[in-house]
């Protein structure tokens, strides 16, 4: 298999504010083989896109602050100086942000910042350059190039800005793709596309991808893997069918029960009861307690671990602790 | 004239943007971004609206709320014609009209906690008591699923589906008629999404609201709507009661928009029509059938002659030769 691209190692990110500090990621462990495509899900708030900035290094430090190990290709990109990131950036890994409209720039046609990479990192001349910015826009889908090139980001629709940025964060064929909720503004038949040019990508170049979306027929449809986050955690990983057909955390169950289904109509949507707590104010025991039917004393009193199940299925919840485990025995960490 | 008349009506609305170019920056041409649209919406009712992306579907819905001037065409709300109100009449109106964007960073303004964005258009609308105001903030993040330590944050500190709630309680707070929600779930995970479709239902029961839904997702919408359009290249091309559109599609774009569905299941077999051809430009818009460049089925005359929206059964409207 060989070494894994990435491989994230108890990172921790949090912010300071002016009353305390929000663990947004609270001790995430996962990693991504070469020409793998990893799922990330969870709830809303669960640190899915704080991971992935501070795998690219954006996360303003302050307020931000970033513990643990990011290793690409075996380098620690958590104490990388700015100047190496900016070498990596774009270039090396891709990223696809949630919202395209914080991360293109305003005043810059979109020709322009596509082909910018290409003339920073790869030293193309600038005709190259607009020319396979021109074919990108193509292959992403989107009608009159030609013409979008020499235009402003505020004058595409939501979706077209969307694909502007997948575009851009493809154009250097990079080694990682982290690709945040990369096809929520799009529409399902230019949503196919897109996912095809994603696994052409990867399969063609053999990009590894991270894939965050809330989507799950996406993540049943692209991914091999799928870590499972809720407050800051991973609380379960496994290959994808596993995940789907056998989910073992309280919150997956949830999660893959709540998808309304297209091929039928039902009157009211199953949802997990409850909100995700704010971070941090759980200090002792399960953060899913508060919210999960199977909650007993051991689940305030105690953090479970990652636990391994069958082959690589790993899921953090008492329930599925080895037998015999003392339920009075101190909380010590996994290595 | 119908039974009861609709909350909303809009005729044969059209936007078409400049393109400018050259160094003068002269009018080159136009981006036909809604060319000639016609619906209504009942009181207590969901319109749907899917159709593929930059097919003009937030242009409709922010010329609904006269964010945008249309070209032309006519909208009325509650049977007055809205197009002729002036500016400062129309702010008024949007008390009862209101918009869920779909670019939530976007449309908050960052240097506002949640609590001064929430309470702006309670002081718009009238809204004088502090202690009252406050009570509705609390209430309303609580109502999508935020809570009340969230009142002091800055919108960059939110998650993109936090924030996404953050522009569905804005919208709430006025207690509006008529929301329209451009895309209001699909930055939120699926739980969090069930929560606020579930919401948004029983407000609708509670209040008599009515939704204009814009969404690319098609299990939301077959959920939420009680009729659905689908829009191709600024125009409707078909339009029905939710029930018989996921039944029956008719339109084959339709169809294919439908077979495209990814579906969250590892064993699902995907039996897809992916579309062929080009996609089409809105500043140069195909003759005749504005799909015909992509359609499985088009047929000599769909080059060259543009098929109008009939009723192919009871309430199901298509625009296609195939049901002529
Ligand atoms: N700059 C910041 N300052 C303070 N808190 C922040 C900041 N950025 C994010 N957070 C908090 O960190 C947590 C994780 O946020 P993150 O954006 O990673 O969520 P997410 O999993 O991507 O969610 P979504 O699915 O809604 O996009 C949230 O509770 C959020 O409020
Ligand atoms: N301010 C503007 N100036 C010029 N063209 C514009 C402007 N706003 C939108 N357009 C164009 O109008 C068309 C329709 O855009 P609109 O935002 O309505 O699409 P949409 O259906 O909402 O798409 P999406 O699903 O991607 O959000 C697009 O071709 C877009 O480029
Ligand atoms: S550890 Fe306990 S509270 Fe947490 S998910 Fe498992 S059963 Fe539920
Ligand atoms: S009119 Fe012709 S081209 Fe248009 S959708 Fe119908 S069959 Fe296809
Ligand atoms: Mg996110
Ligand atoms: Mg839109």
């Amino acid at each position: 298999m060989g070494n894994p691209v990435l491989e994230v190692k108890n990172l921790k990110t949090s912010f300071l504010t002016e009353d305390d500090a929000i663990p947004a990621v609270d001790g995430v462990d996962f990693h991504i083989n070469p020409g793998e495509v990893l799922g990330i899900v969870g709830e809303s708030g669960c640190g899915k896109s704080v991971t992935s900035l501070s795998v690219m290094g954006l996360v303003p430090t302050p307020p931000g602050k970033i513990e643990g190990e990011i290793l690409f290709k075996g380098e620690n990109l958590a104490s990388a100086p700015e100047k190496r990131m900016r070498q990596i950036r774009g270039n090396e890994i891709g990223m696809i942000f949630q919202e395209p409209m914080t991360s293109l720039n305003p005043v810059i046609t979109i020709g322009d910042q596509l082909i910018e990479s290409l003339r920073i990192h790869r030293k193309w001349s600038k005709k190259e350059a607009w020319k396979k910015a021109i074919e990108m826009l193509k292959l992403v889908g989107l009608p009159r190039a030609e013409e979008l090139v020499k235009e402003y980001p505020h004058q595409l629709s939501g979706g077209m800005r969307q694909r502007v940025m997948i575009a851009m964060a493809m154009i250097c064929d990079p080694k990682l793709l982290i690709a945040d909720e990369p096809t929520t503004a799009l529409d399902v038949t230019i949503q196919a596309q897109i996912l095809d040019l994603m696994k052409r990508l990867n399969k063609e170049t053999d990009t590894a991808i991270m894939m965050i979306t809330h989507d799950l027929g996406v993540v049943a449809e692209m991914c091999e893997r799928v870590v499972v986050m809720y407050a800051g955690k991973v609380v379960e990983e496994g290959d994808v069918k596993t995940i789907f057909q056998n989910p073992q955390h309280p919150y997956t169950i949830g999660l893959i029960k709540s998808v309304p289904d297209m091929r039928e109509k039902v009157g009211r949507l199953y949802s997990i009861p409850g909100n995700v707590p704010k971070p941090g104010s759980i200090k002792t025991g399960c953060s899913f307690a508060p919210r999960c039917e199977h909650a007993g004393t051991r689940c305030i009193s105690e953090t479970p671990h990652l636990k391994t199940q069958e082959g690589s299925h790993q899921v953090r919840c008492w329930l599925y602790e080895e037998k015999g485990v003392n339920l009075h025995e101190s909380d010590t960490a996994i290595g | 004239m119908s039974q009861t008349q609709p909350l909303v009506e809009v005729e044969n609305l059209k936007m078409h943007f400049p393109i400018k170019g050259g160094v003068l920056g002269k009018k080159v041409g136009e981006v036909k971004a809604v060319d000639g649209v016609s619906f209504f919406i009942k009181k207590g009712e969901t319109l749907g609206l899917v159709g593929e992306s930059g097919c003009g579907k937030s242009t409709t819905g922010r010329m609904l709320l006269r964010l945008l001037e249309p070209t032309e065409g006519k909208i009325y709300f509650e049977g007055e014609d809205i197009t002729k109100l002036s500016t400062n009449e129309m702010r008024k109106k949007r008390r009862e009209m209101q918009m869920v964007f779909q670019d939530p960073f976007a449309s908050l303004n960052p240097r506002h906690t949640v609590e001064k964005i929430l309470e702006e258009p309670l002081i718009v609308h009238g809204v004088k008591d502090k202690a009252e105001r406050k009570r509705r903030v609390k209430e309303l993040l609580e109502v999508v699923g935020l809570s009340s330590w969230h009142a002091k944050r800055y919108p960059h500190q939110f998650s993109g589906g936090q924030r996404q709630r953050i522009g569905i309680a804005r919208a709430l707070a006025v207690n509006p008629k008529l929301i329209i929600a451009d895309e209001p779930v699909s930055a939120l995970d699926v739980s969090i999404q069930s929560q606020v479709l579930n919401l948004m239902q029983d407000l609708q029961k509670e209040f008599d609201l009515t939704y204009l839904f814009i969404a690319h997702d098609l299990g939301v919408v077959r959920h939420i709507s009680d009729r659905v359009g689908v829009m191709y290249l600024g125009q409707i091309v078909e339009l029905s009661d939710s029930e018989m559109l996921y039944d029956d599609p008719k339109h084959p774009y339709t169809q294919a928009l439908l077979s495209a569905v990814p579906i969250p299941d590892v064993e699902h077999q995907k039996d897809r029509v992916i579309l062929q051809g080009d996609v089409p430009s809105p500043s140069n818009p195909p003759a005749g059938c504005p799909f015909h460049t992509r359609c499985p089925a088009a047929m000599e005359h769909c080059g060259s002659v543009k098929p109008v929206l009939k009723e192919v059964d009871e309430g199901h409207y298509v625009a296609c030769h195939l049901y002529e």
